[in-house]
């Protein structure tokens, strides 16, 4: 088998006050695979992100577990060579459009900034490249988004510029964090399409963060269930739609309205359910002891 | 397809007023040979407190009158501007360089670079700024660049604090985690991601400072405490007028005017500049 593209191992983390918002979390995505990560809110989902990426609120600790990207364990690089690392091998897909580009600066720099600065490319094939990736996310008048601020963009359209300046560095691995949650809906389903688009299109890999299991289902071939930060379920996303084999996740499934029976699913994740998990991880933590010999990751 | 909004452009009076009358003011120091009809120091008791031109007794060529000495008010004026716009410019930018930078690397770095600014700050702004300035000149010595360092040295925690603030509020936006991933380094995501958007507020602030350094100038001109006495500044003349107020207002209501219309032009300017360099505003 290859090397993975991310093989996340026995992550934990914690807050300042000792409370953990990761438990041993262990997850593994496949080079051009796409691995959904779905959990309510609060789950942990943007932590392992970050994690990933390097950006974790400096309150978050990591304490026990390894991150390797693409064979390389980024807990043996020093805190620049990891920075290079994700800087040429990955790329965010963030959730709020209108805060994850620069106000004060034109989308065309921004754009261009790290393919010029950071992967040493000469700036005619920059322009070039993200010409060519503006056209892909169907961005008509690249001339004038180019030269415009943020702000006079809608945010689908800066949702767009986010997704085509993501793929243009040929990363091999994207983290997108609910890219569709700020969109309003009829938006949400073109760049959804446009994601899954460009993603078959260059083989990247994704770890795709959303609470959606209709997204999940349209999207990605892995599933990991996250519940208060401890993976609950893996699975292919098939087989877990066909046969899900935690109570917790058939009570989210259960709780997904379906299109042919809209209000008759509404229901609340089951009472019981949440208890057993609650008390499942509260015997977990009474036992865990962070396994120090994993590195470190800062 | 491109859902572009465009606002329409909006004219900006105040920002072309204010900064009107600070480059005229500016131009006419600058020149103030070429431009002042009288020689700023040369006393002609036969001339002595000539009222301004629409009063009867007005002498022609001396359009602002004369003070007690038989100085002609607007020449003076104009050179006093010198001295206004010397300390205005160069205690500014000194206060506004030292103060922004701290505020920068605090804001944006926290940790333990913000507790030693912010702690430095803080004992820094224990002092009555008056009375430090007074102090500083008084240990300093009268002189120009006294009264320069002074008040650069009060007032850059003015800059500090202000765009500690912004960079601090700057720094958690997810546009500099994302040149952060993107493989920027700390120092780079500083300078290129989060000045320019602290930007607008340093040069509102920036002019702002200006006119407050024509303030504590013209203050400590006033008590006596700047440059010597013979070169004309504001502030002398403001002293100079309240003694003769009773024989000839014009003395001192000329350099007051002088000092309010500069001073708030240097404010004006600084939220026009500052409303017109942000794009979100603009
Ligand atoms: N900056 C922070 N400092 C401390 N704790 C945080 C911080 N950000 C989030 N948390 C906590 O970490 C936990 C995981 O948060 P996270 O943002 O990963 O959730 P999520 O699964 O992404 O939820 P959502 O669907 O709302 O985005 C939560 O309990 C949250 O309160
Ligand atoms: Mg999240």
């Amino acid at each position: 088998m290859s090397t993975p593209c991310l093989e996340i191992e026995s992550l934990s983390a914690t807050l300042a006050n000792g409370v953990r918002v990761l438990r041993s979390v262990s997850l593994t995505v496949e080079p051009g695979e796409v691995r959904a990560l779905v959990g309510e809110s609060g789950a942990g989902k943007s932590m392992i992100g970050k994690a990933v990426l390097g950006v974790l609120p400096p309150s978050i600790r990591v304490v026990e577990g390894r991150i390797t990207l693409e064979g390389t364990d980024l807990g043996n690089l020093s805190p620049r060579a990891s920075r290079a690392l994700i800087g040429a091998r990955t790329a965010l897909i963030p959730q709020d459009p209108l805060t994850a580009l620069n106000p004060s600066r034109r989308i065309g720099p921004q754009m261009t900034d790290r393919l010029v600065r950071i992967l040493g490319w000469d700036s005619a094939k920059a322009d070039r490249r993200i010409r060519k990736l503006l056209d892909d996310v169907r961005i008509r008048e690249p001339d004038r988004v180019l030269r415009c601020y943020p702000h006079e963009l809608s945010g689908g359209m800066r949702q767009r510029v986010l997704i085509a300046a993501a793929f243009a560095a040929e990363p091999r691995l994207i983290v997108a964090d609910e890219p569709t949650t700020a969109l309003d809906v009829t938006v949400q389903k073109q760049i959804l399409r446009l994601i899954a688009e460009l993603q078959r299109e260059h083989g990247t890999a994704i770890l795709f963060v959303t609470h959606d299991l209709g997204v999940v289902a349209k999207i990605s071939q892995k599933v990991t269930v996250l519940y208060a930060g401890k993976v609950v379920e893996q699975a292919d996303t098939a087989a877990l739609f066909a046969a899900p084999q935690h109570a917790y996740t058939r009570a989210l499934m259960a709780a997904t309205p379906r299109y042919t029976d809209p209000m008759a699913s509404l229901r609340p994740v089951d009472e019981a359910v949440l208890a057993g998990l609650s008390a499942e991880i509260a015997t977990a933590d009474r036992n865990w002891k962070p396994n120090t010999k994993g590195s470190g990751h800062d | 397809m491109v859902e572009a909004r465009q606002l329409p452009r909006r004219a900006n009076p105040r920002l072309w007023l204010a900064g009107g009358w600070l480059l005229a003011v500016l131009m006419a120091a600058i020149f103030a040979p070429l431009v002042a009809p009288h020689d700023p120091l040369a006393q002609d008791l036969m001339l002595e407190r000539l009222p301004p031109f629409w009063v009867t007794g007005a002498e022609p060529g001396y359009w602002l009158g004369t003070d007690s000495l038989g100085r002609d008010l607007l020449s003076r004026l104009i050179y006093g501007g010198r001295i206004a716009f010397a300390v205005a410019f160069a205690a500014a930018i000194a206060a506004c360089l030292t103060g922004s930078a701290l505020g920068l690397v605090a804001g944006y770095f926290g940790g333990w670079a913000d507790r030693i600014v912010s702690r430095i700050v803080d004992i820094w702004m224990a002092f009555p700024p008056v009375l430090f300035a007074i102090l500083l000149v008084a240990v300093l010595g009268t002189g120009l660049s006294s009264v320069i360092i002074a008040i650069a040295v009060i007032d850059w925690t003015r800059f500090c604090r202000v765009v500690r603030a912004e960079a601090m509020s700057q720094a958690r936006m997810d546009y500099v985690e994302n040149a952060r991933i993107a493989g920027f380094s700390r120092i780079d995501v500083m300078l290129r991601e989060v000045l320019p958007n602290v930007l607008p507020t340093i040069v509102a602030l920036l002019s702002l400072e200006m006119g407050i350094a024509v303030i504590v100038e013209a203050i400590l001109s006033f008590v006596n405490l700047s440059i010597s006495t013979d070169d004309p500044t504001w502030g002398g003349m403001i002293a100079e007028g309240r003694l003769s107020i009773h024989q000839a207002w014009w003395v001192l209501v000329f350099p007051l005017i002088m000092l309010i219309l500069t001073v708030l032009s240097f404010s004006q300017f600084g939220e026009g500049l500052k409303s017109r360099f942000d794009p979100v505003l603009r």
